[in-house]
């Protein structure tokens, strides 16, 4: 409100909220969205697919009344509303859109077309982002604290569980796909969790030591940070592919590792890959986490008589635990990533599907590999990040 | 009692510390003073082995301060230092019974001290002990620094310009609160300061440093009137020496039992007053002399202008 407005009294006005530039983004992207084809339909597996409209995708009452729905919200996103509305809202845009593409198989496909595939289309991909970069925004502007983002993380995730144990998006073919693959997806996944946190447990037990002698010898992480560093730029397939040999080689001469399943291709030269990825955000975090630790605590810690252990434990990780808990998430992000390549040299996890989808050309099999590792990168990133703020916030 | 016997410490090229010796006597303070960089730190640090001296021996209350292990030895002394070093993740009860806790003390004995500890400090339990060092003034900070260096009843404090960080009006209340605790605790003080007035104030003995060497240790009022020639003489030659002088002494050590020629209604000054606060009221009211009073309030005679003046210049 102007200052002369404010002068001049009170003009009994109708209260409509303020512009916000930030939220035509979203906005603008739905609305194109609309335009784009919600779901490709194909005959069959592998047939080049034909794209679907929003509003023929869907039986003509739920289009009219979703694509309302949707474009209202969108609306709204350009309006200043209260962040705690504008992630509600577009929560409930994210459910719309999930409830009204469950729809699509059965308007698009005939009964009479079993090997029909319904996919995902453009229009649904921009209206995901459209929704989700609105729920970010509000979830940021909203500035929540760690325990209650956790919290919303938990219930979406457990709505995605419902959604899917319902069967409403039965019809979809990347649950095809999943109905295909029941066993082999959950063997993976379970392949694909151990060798992310399990690379990452092993960085932690390695790296937490080596950053903490870091800290304390410049020579030393002189020497390492750059050694660390330079295995950071080698990329994920030659790393894959060097790997191979040296362990190729180890098994070839000790067949007691060979019995161990220690071999040249499979899961160990994933896994210590991945280890070498993951030691320079550890060795870093935990070597300028204990740099920032308050001189004057730790010459107190020392004037008071604590021994070195004993600092180091109960003073110098705790004050240093964000930032370390920040490299851990790195860890995890980037592991839970890089495992999809582990794939191409037999290592497993969800890449698995990702490049049989590849060579099949069928790419609702790639999605089948690719959205659980997307969701699992985003709700890793979500604890971490809520463990960091929260050890910075509440100390112990 | 601490005897310091020609220790040096070295630091590649720089000789921090050169051959100092003294001695501090068991319930008194002892003030380091001297410009930044002159070893004052590093010669506090080597009395409880947080450096240690590259020459000569340190002995407390008789036995060789290298002949205990570090940890155990600096257990038994408090530290204070410049910015408190609170450990900002731990509240305040916690951060008092740091000391106690190290030395393995059972929690009710450690909560029952920490409980005595804030409330001699003048620290409401109840308010501040689940606070974090953060949540406090300054001033509040400064005491939980004391107040966690004395919890294991230490009988030596070492203390490293510990009101350095309070602004003037909180320093002079925690400097007399020290004066104070020393008194009624009767602990031994040595207390690194570059605030020749703070040492004055505070210190039995004052030790001058520069360049690593001690260049006089003696009382504030020697070192007022017999300041070594030099850099001592040129450090105590302010403008300002015979106000120095006057705080040292009190309206006891100044007056006599004349008669206060002042009307009945003039306030009187109590006895324990230091002279130079005293000569402030003779001067602000403009009289000559002022009635004396005793702390229970009974007449002490008086004090007058010409008798403050005489105690101000240069000691015979
Ligand atoms: N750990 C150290 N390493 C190297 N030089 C030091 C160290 N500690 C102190 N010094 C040097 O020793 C001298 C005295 O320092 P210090 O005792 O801290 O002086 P003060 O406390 O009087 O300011 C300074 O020249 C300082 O640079
Ligand atoms: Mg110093």
């Amino acid at each position: 409100m102007t200052a002369s407005g404010a002068a001049a009294g009170r003009v009994p006005r109708a209260r409509f909220p303020g512009f916000d530039r930030v939220g035509v983004v979203p906005a603008a992207l739905a609305a194109l969205a609309l335009a784009l084809p919600l779901v490709t339909f194909k005959p069959n597996r592998i047939a080049a697919g034909r794209g679907v409209a929003f509003w023929a995708a869907l039986p003509p009452a739920a289009a009219a009344a979703g694509g309302l729905l949707l474009l209202l919200i969108g609306l709204a996103a350009c309006l200043r509303v209260a962040p705690a509305s504008r992630l509600g809202l577009a929560l409930v845009a994210l459910a719309a859109l999930a409830g009204l593409v469950g729809l699509a198989p059965g308007a698009v496909a005939l009964p009479g077309m079993p090997y029909a595939r319904v996919s995902f289309a453009a229009g649904f991909w921009t209206l995901l982002l459209a929704f989700g970069i609105m729920a970010a925004d509000g979830s940021a502007r909203l500035a929540l604290r760690p325990g209650p983002r956790v919290l919303l993380l938990g219930a979406v995730l457990l709505a995605l569980a419902g959604l899917f144990a319902s069967g409403w998006w039965n019809g979809l073919s990347i649950l095809k796909e999943y109905a295909a693959h029941r066993d082999g997806f959950w063997a993976e996944a379970v392949t694909h969790g151990g060798l992310a946190f399990g690379s990452l447990f092993a960085a932690l037990l390695v790296g937490l030591p080596l950053g903490v002698a870091c800290a304390r010898m410049p020579r030393l992480r002189g020497a390492a940070l750059p050694a660390l560093n330079v295995i950071q730029t080698i990329p994920s397939i030659a790393m894959y592919g060097l790997m191979m040999v040296p362990l190729g080689l180890l098994a070839g001469a000790v067949p007691f590792l060979g019995a161990l399943g220690i071999r040249g291709i499979g899961a160990a030269p994933a896994g210590l890959a991945l280890f070498l990825y993951a030691l320079l955000p550890v060795v870093a975090n935990t070597a300028v986490g204990l740099d920032g630790v308050p001189r004057d605590a730790v010459e107190a810690a020392r004037g008071m008589g604590m021994g070195g252990a004993r600092r180091l434990r109960a003073v110098e990780l705790p004050l240093a635990a964000p930032v370390i808990l920040t490299g851990v998430r790195i860890v995890l992000v980037q592991n839970i990533g890089l495992v999809t390549v582990a794939a191409l040299i037999g290592g497993g996890g969800f890449g698995t599907f990702v490049f049989q989808g590849t060579s099949q050309a069928a790419i609702d099999l790639v999605l089948l590999g690719a959205v659980p590792t997307v969701v699992l990168a985003f709700t890793a990133a979500v604890l971490l990040d809520a463990a960091a703020e929260a050890a910075g916030r509440t100390p112990a | 009692m601490i005897e310091i016997e020609g220790v040096s410490r070295r630091f590649g090229d720089t000789l921090a510390v050169d051959d100092v010796s003294l001695r501090v006597e068991a319930g008194t303070v002892t003030a380091l003073v001297g410009a930044s960089g002159s070893g004052k730190s590093t010669l506090l640090r080597m009395i409880n082995r947080l450096i240690e001296p590259s020459a000569g021996t340190v002995r407390i209350d008789g036995r060789d301060a290298a002949s205990v292990p570090g940890e155990a030895l600096r257990r038994g002394i408090g530290y204070v230092i410049q910015g408190y070093g609170l450990f900002p993740h731990w509240t305040v009860s916690r951060n008092v019974a740091t000391v106690p806790a190290l030395l393995g003390w059972d929690r009710a004995r450690i909560a029952r001290r920490v409980d005595e500890l804030l409330r001699l400090f003048d620290l409401d339990p109840d308010v501040y002990a689940a606070k974090l060092p953060h949540e406090l003034s300054g001033g509040q900070q400064q005491r939980v620094g004391v107040a966690r260096a004395l919890a294991a009843e230490p009988k030596l404090l070492l203390m490293d310009e510990p009101f350095g960080a309070l602004d003037p009006l909180i320093r002079a209340k925690a400097q007399d609160d020290l004066v104070a605790l020393q008194r009624r605790l009767g602990i031994t003080v040595v207390l690194v300061t570059h605030d020749m007035e703070e040492a004055i104030r505070l210190g039995h003995r004052i030790g001058v440093m520069e360049r690593g060497r001690l260049l006089q240790y003696a009382p504030p009022a020697e070192l007022l009137a017999r300041p070594a020639p030099g850099y001592v003489e040129r450090l105590m030659g302010g403008a300002d020496r015979p106000f120095q002088l006057l705080s040292l002494l009190t309206v006891a050590d100044a007056r006599d039992d004349g008669p206060a020629d002042v009307g009945a209604d003039v306030a009187p000054v109590p006895e324990t007053l230091d002279l130079r606060d005293a000569l402030g009221l003779l001067l602000w009211r403009g009289v000559d002399s002022l009635p004396v009073v005793a702390a229970d309030g009974a007449p002490r005679g008086r004090l007058t202008l010409s008798a403050v003046l005489r105690r101000a210049g240069r000691p015979a």
